[in-house]
């Protein structure tokens, strides 16, 4: 067994143990980063930044310190901000951008916080706009699966290094998808929080009503650990709520209810909601299949699944593609090539170098959703498109929790495909939009939903199961995923090619 | 969409579109209309607009803090990003002549 092979736990015991050393670890996984370059996983690393992290992670191991993750590498997305990486969010905007500080997620996973090692910034959709990262102004990452294929998006880079073993685990972003759809495609486990949970400073903003951060692993439990270290309320962002600091670990192995003792069936009194507008004819066979099989594995478990309804499941892609544009387009002004980011050198006046600055440090699909945001909050459209949409987006939520009385929690795929074909939906951007109908409602609910390994198709491309839940349901959901690891293998499969030829 | 209200997009978005771009944006933008006219499909006579998700959880605060100063003067750090400085100011193209 190979060392990117160890879960975080495992990892953590032999660190503890002293077998081997956070700078030894860290070296290993840098040097996978190096070997497997060509993933484009990665938009900065910095050796030897990452290896003095690790000697003052060894420094606390030896005076002591036993917490669950110190010492332990992660990636960060590169829509966090970094002190000593570079943050660019990958547009050509922010190219070598050095934060002054560090985001709230950063630091609390951080040396001062859990006493993870940062092991540098990885690939992402331009401004996390994008469900391919093939929008990335630095080259796509590659899905580790089959290169030929988009690891998905915006968390593309975080879902691909994980996959690839080229970390324990990353940090991610969802603001429609961005973390469950990746983690579907590249077969690792994702959980965007309820909103609110963890704190947005220093996470550079798309659509602030809908940005959530979220961890990405290879399990459910290792992704509860590190959520557990992310949230909390920042006095720095008005919108993290009151809730926390909570232990997401707490029900992992136990019955769903407590006083259950049939070990066989520790799932006996879930109900599992599938809603009917997510097994629709458009969903890919494959994917049908192994939803199904899946359901089948949790009611082995003692489930039970409830059909139910979430009537506008097609409507949240026209209430999202108008509403995160809007935002987007706001959130976006700020980029004028005066205080910081890139300035063109062509212009005679102060107008024109806000105006050629951003057209040419913004790529195209930032570019059309700026101005697709500008025109539906535009006098005149603003009631028909704009507030239309809000209205819906309170239609949707209250759907979700008319559905909540019938189950506990929701299950279905997270994307009607698996991945595609690196370009084969980049020349028709509706296209794309139209994937991301079963992950864009929770969301405009601002519900916590995951996405868990659940098998491959006949490409051997991997298939995710989403889950969503009611609010603050997060410790609940992760322990179902937990229960259907211990009883399936999908993530524990890892694209074979990537296991030879990288020395350690 | 007419060239005219890409342009006037353009100019309200602070970004240039040249001519050779005016169609493809177009056939862009109007593909994501078309989608956004399913919005007018649903009657939402009554229904109050959702500008924020924590409304769904909570009443909507928007909390205050003391106001002590709690941020250290980390000028030099902040500025160094900036394209163009001038002792120790922002510096941009001349305003007035």
């Amino acid at each position: 067994m190979n060392l990117h092979q160890l879960p975080i736990d495992q990892l953590h015991d032999a660190l503890i143990k002293k077998e081997f050393s956070s700078v030894e670890l860290t070296n290993y996984y840098l040097n996978r980063i190096n070997s497997l370059s060509h993933l484009n996983a990665f938009l900065d690393v910095q050796p030897e930044r990452s290896l003095a992290q690790a000697a003052q992670a060894d420094q606390l191991i030896a005076s002591g310190n036993t917490s669950p993750m110190v010492g332990i590498p992660i990636a960060h997305k590169d829509v966090f901000v970094t002190q000593g990486w570079a943050s660019t969010a990958a547009s050509k905007m922010l190219q070598n951008y050095q934060s002054p500080f560090d985001a709230t997620v950063v630091q609390k996973l951080g040396l001062t916080g859990a006493g993870m090692v940062c092991l540098g910034k990885t690939n992402m959709d331009e401004f996390a706009m994008g469900s391919s990262n093939e929008n990335s102004a630095y080259g796509p990452s590659l899905n580790p699966w089959n290169t030929a294929y988009v690891p998905g998006g915006s968390s593309g880079g975080s879902a691909a290094a994980v996959a690839a073993g080229l970390t324990p685990a990353a940090t991610g972003t969802d603001t429609g998808g961005s973390i469950r759809q990746p983690a579907a495609f590249c077969g690792i486990t994702g959980i965007k929080p309820t909103y609110g949970r963890v704190s947005r400073y220093g996470m550079i903003a798309y659509a602030s009503s809908l940005d959530q951060a979220g961890p990405m692993a290879k399990t459910a439990k290792e992704c509860a650990w590190i959520l557990s270290a992310m949230v909390g309320k920042d006095l720095r962002d008005s919108t993290s709520l009151e809730q926390g600091p909570e232990d997401f670990t707490r029900d992992l192995g136990k019955p769903w209810q407590p006083d259950n003792s049939q070990a066989s069936q520790p799932l006996k009194g879930l109900r599992i909601g599938l809603p009917k507008e997510f097994f629709t004819p458009g969903i890919h066979p494959d994917i049908k299949v192994a939803i199904d099989v899946a359901l089948k594995e949790l009611t082995a478990l003692g489930a039970v699944c409830v059909e139910v309804s979430l009537p506008k499941t097609e409507l949240s892609i026209p209430v999202y593609y108008v509403l995160a544009p809007a935002e987007a387009s706001s959130n976006l002004s700020r980029y004028d090539g005066v205080r910081y980011g890139y300035r063109s050198e062509n212009y005679h006046d102060l107008a024109q170098m806000y105006t050629r600055s951003r057209t040419e440090g913004f790529g195209s699909e930032v570019k059309k959703r700026i101005m697709m945001g500008a025109y539906v909050l535009s006098h005149g459209y603003y009631d028909a498109y704009y507030l239309q949409a809000q209205k819906i987006r309170r239609i949707i939520a209250q759907d979700f929790q008319t559905a909540f009385t019938q189950c506990d929690v929701l299950m279905g795929p997270v994307a009607p495909d698996t991945a595609w074909k690196m370009g084969e939906k980049s020349k028709d951007p509706v296209a794309m939009y139209l994937e991301d109908i079963f992950t864009l409602s929770a969301n405009l609910a601002g519900l916590p939903a995951m996405s868990v390994p659940c098998g491959f198709n006949q490409m051997k491309l991997p298939i995710g199961l989403q889950m969503i839940g009611n609010y603050f349901s997060e410790a609940k959901m992760l322990q179902v995923a937990d229960h259907f690891q211990q009883v399936t293998k999908w993530h524990l499969e890892e694209p074979t090619h990537l296991a030879q030829g990288v020395k350690s | 969409m007419n060239t005219e209200q890409i342009t006037h997009l353009a100019k309200l978005s602070s970004l240039e579109v040249g001519s050779s771009e005016i169609e493809t944006l177009k056939q862009a933008l109007e593909s994501i209309l078309v989608l956004a006219d399913q919005l007018q499909s649903i009657d939402t006579t009554g229904v109050e607009p959702l500008f924020h998700p924590i409304a769904m959880m909570m009443p909507l605060m928007q909390p205050l803090r003391l106001d002590v100063a709690n941020e250290k003067n980390t000028r030099e750090a902040n500025m160094a990003n900036a394209p163009a400085t001038f002792e120790g100011l922002f510096l941009v193209p001349k305003v007035i002549d």
